[in-house]
């Protein structure tokens, strides 16, 4: 079963590249763009075929590795 | 005093950190790899700078996770005095030794010049021979150094003297703040101030050479308190 891991940068954290991307847009005339935010999208392959057990084998990998949860959100989508 | 100099792929300032060590002690300081997940009997651990893993994810997110972390968390909790610098301060915030998070460089640059230190603890057994608010010169080098902690942590550690060093204005040309860091701050201790953080690079302000001996403060004092 397939995973994707969401991991956004929590709201209120300065995100200079995001600062970066809406002035680029900007400079490219897409003058309504209010914020940009970057983050990360990490996709796993995963063994487990039960659906709660790879969200919570997700959602450990999440807390102990793939989000640092003092300055990121993270967010878990499975695909059968 | 004894130490041990915690070694990643991609660590850079081991050596210059093994210099330092050297010169305020007299004795060389034990490398240990990161594999190993053993240390041995030291009165100091410290984790120095470069690009341990390339920075892959997070800086200092794959070193947090190494088999000689979890050696590096059991001696720092049993109250072994902890140090990281720059990419070794990344490291101990990924490995939740150390309050807040280190992000990208505001203005997203990699920054690498003099910075001036203010100290704002002079009560612990790394900073004991300066004396209080005094400034120190010493060079920064990073991508990722901007501390950013919340509300709610940044009043439980400024109320509990845990802010070590903050950049303020001296000699150094620019900026006081070179990367954004919240409150200006460089440097942070855990709550017991037995683990000491900082962004800039003490152990590179330790020779003449360097253009600055400022650092050697840090080491000699140090070294005094743990001998």
């Amino acid at each position: 079963m397939k995973a994707r891991v969401h991991v956004t940068l929590k709201p209120g954290v300065l995100d200079p590249q995001g600062k970066a991307i809406e002035h680029a847009l900007d400079t490219l005339g897409f003058s309504g763009v209010e914020e940009a935010r970057q983050g990360k999208l990490i996709e796993l392959d995963l063994a487990e075929s039960d659906p709660e057990r790879a969200r919570a084998q997700v959602e450990e990998m999440c807390r102990k590795l793939l989000a640092n949860t003092v300055i990121e959100n993270y967010a878990i989508e499975l695909e059968a | 005093m004894k130490s041990a100099v915690v070694v990643f792929p991609g660590t850079n300032r081991d050596r210059d950190m093994v210099r330092a060590l050297e010169g305020a002690s007299g004795q060389s300081p034990a490398l240990v790899w990161h594999k190993h997940s053993e240390i041995p009997k030291v009165d100091l651990i410290v984790l120095p700078g470069g690009f341990a893993h390339g920075d892959y994810l997070r800086a200092g997110a794959m070193a947090a996770r190494s088999p000689v972390m979890r050696e590096v968390v059991a001696r720092a909790e049993s109250g072994v005095p902890v140090l990281g610098v720059c990419n070794g301060f990344q490291a101990l915030t990924e490995a939740g030794l150390l309050p807040g998070a280190l992000l990208r460089n505001a203005d997203l640059r990699f920054v690498c010049r003099t910075v001036t230190l203010r100290v704002e603890n002079t009560q612990t057994l790394f900073t004991g021979r300066f004396a209080a608010g005094e400034t120190f010169d010493t060079p920064v080098a990073h991508m990722d150094g901007n501390y950013f902690i919340d509300d709610e942590g940044h009043r439980r550690i400024a109320g509990n003297d845990q802010i070590a060093f903050r950049y303020a204005d001296g000699a150094a040309a620019g900026p006081a703040n070179p990367n954004g860091a919240l409150d200006d701050i460089a440097g942070v201790f855990n709550e017991t101030k037995t683990v000491l953080g900082l962004m800039p690079h003490p152990e590179d302000a330790t020779d003449p050479l360097h253009g600055g001996t400022d650092g050697r403060k840090l080491f000699d004092g140090i070294v005094e308190a743990l001998s």
